[in-house]
């Protein structure tokens, strides 16, 4: 027994050894002048700034936390109480439409700034002064080339050739929900096609999906591993891949836009000055120039630099991106959560149902293109109607007091929203899956008329 | 007999319900508390629960995650029974490396354990890749709920393995030996004596799968695998926001459906005393193989090893590998990721084994305290803190994450200028309670097979019941006592749901969410698969070590 209690004592001393650890750590993780960033973006991004920053500043200690784009936004309205973050730094404008909103930003003059004040349409900083654009975004498709000549599939060159049988599950897009830049995507989409006719589009093209991922990245990292052959995703995705070696190519569809992505100072900011410090820092020329590091492969929204751009990463300010949506980011904002819901009900958590419609309607077209029978094409075209259909107008969409079912916390105590979102969405689902059926059940009774 | 009325039991008690109250009921509270609540007015209402149950979607996902669970739970046993068996039941060598070796599935940080998965047996993944070439067909291993339990049963059947062997090596070889004179052998003693003396280690294990498969949320998330549960609760909280109720109001079904589960394991096992009084050395006899019986067992471990590991070989490579893309194998090798794993993220690496052994630790002693009480005194609700703390399973580590920036963000640290909800410390009380219900699942069944005469003899000879506990209940469990440790520790380290939410800083952040990082990076997948193999690494040889221990420390009791 004596071993035992040998033993046992050897435990205790590795408990206090512990414990003493433990008070080490503690003090060494005293702060002195800290800067803390929530960001979207990877690491070997943040790391390329964080690195050349330190060494113009080497008394600041950045600290960056990583978050989710709705994630980060949902983090600072929680400790917004206490707040212990400086600034906030992702792709979206819309994410900081809301912040500015919640007045979780603080106005700031950068001391350096390009010439340009928009790109096709969008204002690339905040004209209230609360957040600034550091980069341009584009949207796009990148494509795995092992894949597509294993497959004997054609390059893909527009929106449109997504939607067509030939890519049924070879394709990954996230969901505008779960990725911010997705959500910029669809509104893209939906601005530049009309409401029902975009609708039908990104139906038509998840339906194509081999996965809705539910993580932005999970879409370039399918593409890259070869998972599916197609994905949906924003520029520097694309170029970085390429970069770093993968067997893949990035293009911009006719129809596409772009859009700043910013960076902004968060509202009672512990550090303002050394925050201020750091949005000078990506504005800079040098700051600038980072964002043609292999590991970052962004569109500066300084002009001036684009004459250091490396191959392969267009000059937006010379046309060479052919921009023609015009990105309309109050008609986003004003229906920014109903696009999402509307997304997840008829799309994510209905794919498999939707995958069995678009199969259901391909398969029938390919036997009436053999045979044409023109009651058969009647009946498919009730069907697609069906299939890619969405259940409310783009009116109902944009208004305001439909849109307060979708959020909780209201600005007047005198908005008051008739219903709820869950009860909304149930109604959905419901027709979503009887259209889906009912498609199915069309496009069979086409598919099998003499 | 008498036992001595002692104030110390309800000290115990009262210290233990107080970190529950704090570290559990109030945070998770306060997160339920919304589901009963009107969204615009806060009145309370049970409207959330008719939408729950009017919607279609919600009621397709309950039943596939009740689906995906008892599957899992089904295939997770064949893997664990022959594995458990053979080297418990039979001379074998290598028993302690197979068993290290099995139980090494559980250490695969979620995130990475369904990218080796996709990689291995996905779509395009090498198998079909090969299938495709040659013979021009391929088999949907991973598409939908498939790839949910296959990931899940290969990544929990530790969970019934190390359980069921603690429970083996606990069986009295005297009730085999008596049951052997009186004539049973072969199946019939297997199924007469050694199962049902089993059957502790085993339902507690496969009660473990159960919960985990039906509230696990990465692997799903991962898979793209939107109609289960967690999933749409964890998407509703953090997509929607947390101001809406339906993520909630799923949290409570979570809670309620795993606690009854729970709950209906351990009616299971009322009333059916499974301790053995003499311990005649410990564990079955263990009887020598014939050649051909001995080639047939070692078939069926190592064709169960190749498939449980497999996903590990695969890790491995996309850890040494520069390209992998829609090929068979990598198109090149490098150990430039090891570099970068070991110059970035050598701080991950130290704060896990910090961390998840502050938690374990605690654990443990938690863990034991609650059995011990549960088991031995005559404390009024001295099953609630054990019913408490098995709740923790059921919570989802979403919640507890939220839960926690509710309850503790205002509430400032001293002697630094952090809060207490981002604060390191907070993120191993938070790991500690996760995991708390695995140790204390192993504490009680360990307890369970020990005699209370032991006990009670020692207390008539004068000890007191502290003493008892150290001198004879502490020893005799050691077995239960290190597996509870391990489990613990060992899933601690790659846990990344709460951790997600808490970490406010690179610097405090624990390996998993490193290899969380690195994953949503282009060129960081192979760091990450790398950083992946180093926490297998340091957890595996914990457990061996562990074995090691307990092996030694068992012959020197005998």
């Amino acid at each position: 027994m004596t071993i035992i209690r040998e033993n046992w004592r050897r435990v205790l001393a590795a408990a206090a050894a512990a414990a003493g650890m433990l008070l080490t750590a503690a003090t060494a993780s005293a702060a002195g002048n800290d800067l803390v960033i929530v960001t979207s973006f990877a690491p070997d991004q943040t790391k390329v700034f964080k690195d050349a920053f330190q060494k113009e500043h080497p008394d600041v200690n950045l600290n960056i936390i990583n978050k989710g784009t709705a994630e980060g936004v949902k983090y600072l309205q929680e400790t917004a109480s206490n707040n212990k973050t400086d600034l906030f730094w992702v792709s979206s404008p819309d994410a900081f439409e809301v912040l500015k909103d919640a007045k979780l930003l603080e106005k700031y003059k950068p001391a350096a700034m390009g010439d340009a004040k928009s790109i096709s349409g969008f204002p690339i900083d905040d004209p209230d002064g609360y957040f600034h654009g550091f980069a341009l975004s584009g949207y796009g498709f990148m494509w795995n080339t092992r894949y597509l000549d294993s497959y004997k599939l054609p390059v893909p060159q527009t929106w449109d050739d997504l939607t067509k049988p030939i890519y049924f599950k070879h394709l990954g897009i996230s969901s505008p929900s779960r990725s911010g830049t997705t959500h910029l995507e669809v509104e893209t989409i939906l601005q530049g096609e009309g409401w029902n006719k975009g609708w039908a589009t990104v139906k038509r093209m998840a339906g194509n999906a081999a996965q809705i991922s539910s993580r932005s990245f999970g879409v370039p990292e399918g593409v890259d591993s070869g998972e599916f052959g197609i994905g949906i995703v924003i520029d520097y995705f694309g170029f970085t891949s390429k970069a770093a070696g993968f067997p893949v190519e990035f293009h911009y569809p006719p129809g596409t836009t772009l859009v700043p992505a910013t960076i902004g100072v968060v509202a009672n900011a512990p550090n303002p000055n050394a925050a201020h410090a750091f949005v000078d820092f990506v504005l800079s020329p040098a700051g600038q120039k980072l964002l043609f590091n292999p590991k970052v492969m962004r569109l500066p929204v300084n002009e001036s630099v684009y004459k250091d751009a490396p191959a392969g990463i267009p000059n937006p300010f010379a046309g060479q991106i052919k921009a023609s949506v015009h990105f309309n980011s109050d008609l986003s904002q004003g229906r920014y959560n109903v696009v999402n819901s509307l997304y997840d009900v008829m799309i994510t958590y209905r794919f498999s149902e939707l995958q069995a419609a678009v199969k259901a309607i391909d398969d029938a077209q390919a036997a009436l293109d053999k045979k044409p029978n023109p009651e058969a094409a009647k009946l498919l075209d009730e069907a697609r109607s069906l299939a890619f259909g969405v259940p409310i107008s783009d009116h109902e969409a944009g208004d305001h007091a439909f849109n307060a079912i979708f959020t909780v916390k209201h600005k007047k105590a005198t908005d008051k929203a008739t219903g709820r979102q869950a009860e909304v969405e149930k109604d959905w689902d419901a027709k979503t899956v009887a259209n889906y059926a009912k498609a199915v059940e069309l496009a069979g009774k086409a598919k099998s008329m003499p | 007999m008498q036992r001595r009325r002692s104030l110390r039991p309800y000290a115990v008690y009262g210290v233990i319900a107080l970190f529950l109250a704090i570290f559990l009921v109030v945070p998770v509270a306060e997160v339920i508390l919304v589901a009963f609540q009107d969204a615009h007015t806060g009145a309370v209402t049970v409207v959330n629960f008719q939408d729950f149950f009017a919607n279609g979607l919600f009621r397709e996902s309950f039943f596939n995650s009740l689906y995906v669970a008892c599957v899992s739970v089904v295939i997770a046993s064949a893997f664990a029974l022959p594995l458990a068996y053979f080297t418990s039941r039979f001379n074998f060598s290598g028993s302690v490396l197979i068993q290290t070796l099995s139980f090494i599935p559980l250490l695969m940080p979620p995130f990475i354990g369904a990218i080796a998965m996709q990689l291995l047996l996905g779509a395009n993944g090498s198998v079909n890749l090969l299938l495709r070439q040659h013979f021009g067909f391929t088999i949907p291993f991973m598409e939908g709920l498939n790839g949910v339990i296959l990931v899940d049963s290969i990544h929990y059947f530790p969970f019934i393995l190390i359980n069921l062997a603690a429970s083996l090596a606990n069986i009295d070889r005297s009730m085999e030996e008596a049951a052997q004179s009186l004539g049973s052998s072969g199946l019939r003693l297997f199924r007469r004596i050694v199962f049902p003396l089993s059957m502790p280690g085993f339902v507690a294990g496969a009660s473990l799968v159960f919960v985990k498969v039906f509230d696990d949320l990465g692997t799903p998330l991962l898979l793209n695998v939107t109609k289960l549960l967690p999933v749409q609760a964890y998407l509703r909280v953090t997509s929607i926001g947390i101001t809406d109720p339906m993520g909630y109001v799923i949290s409570c079904i979570l809670v309620a459906f795993s606690v009854f589960a729970m709950w209906v394991a351990f009616l299971g096992m009322r009333g059916k005393d499974y301790a053995t009084v003499q311990r005649g050395g410990g564990g079955l006899a263990k009887r020598n193989l014939g050649p051909m019986e001995s080639a047939a067992c070692y078939a069926v471990v190592l064709l169960i090893l190749v498939i449980v590991l497999a996903p590990h070989a695969w890790l491995l490579l996309l850890s040494f590998a520069t390209v992998w893309s829609f090929s068979v194998l990598p198109s090149a090798y490098t150990f430039a990721h090891y570099h970068s794993a070991f110059t970035t993220a050598i701080g991950f690496i130290l704060n896990t084994v910090l961390y998840a052994g502050l938690a374990a630790l605690i654990d443990v002693l938690i863990g034991t305290a609650i059995a011990y009480l549960g088991q031995r005194t005559e404390i009024r609700f001295r099953k609630w803190l054990d019913h408490v703390a098995s709740a923790a399973l059921a919570i989802p580590g979403v919640v507890i994450g939220i839960g926690y920036l509710r309850a503790f963000n205002s509430v400032e640290m001293p002697f630094s200028d952090q809060s207490m909800a981002t604060w390191w410390g907070v993120l191993v009380v938070a790991l500690s309670v996760r995991r708390l219900p695995y140790a204390l699942r192993s504490c009680v069944a360990g307890l369970q097979q020990i005699p209370v005469s032991l006990e009670e003899a020692s207390q008539n000879l004068g000890a007191t019941s502290f003493r008892t506990i150290l001198r004879i209940v502490a020893p005799l469990m050691s077995g239960a006592l290190a597996a509870a440790f391990v489990t613990s520790f060992a899933t601690a380290a790659v846990e990344l749901s709460a951790t997600l939410m808490l970490v406010s800083r690179d610097a405090d952040a624990p390996i998993s969410y490193g290899i969380y990082l690195f994953m949503q990076t282009v060129s960081g997948r192979g760091s990450g698969a790398a950083l992946g193999i180093i926490a297998v690494l340091i957890v595996g040889i914990a457990t061996f070590v562990s074995h090691r221990l307990l092996a030694g420390a068992r012959s020197r009791v005998a």
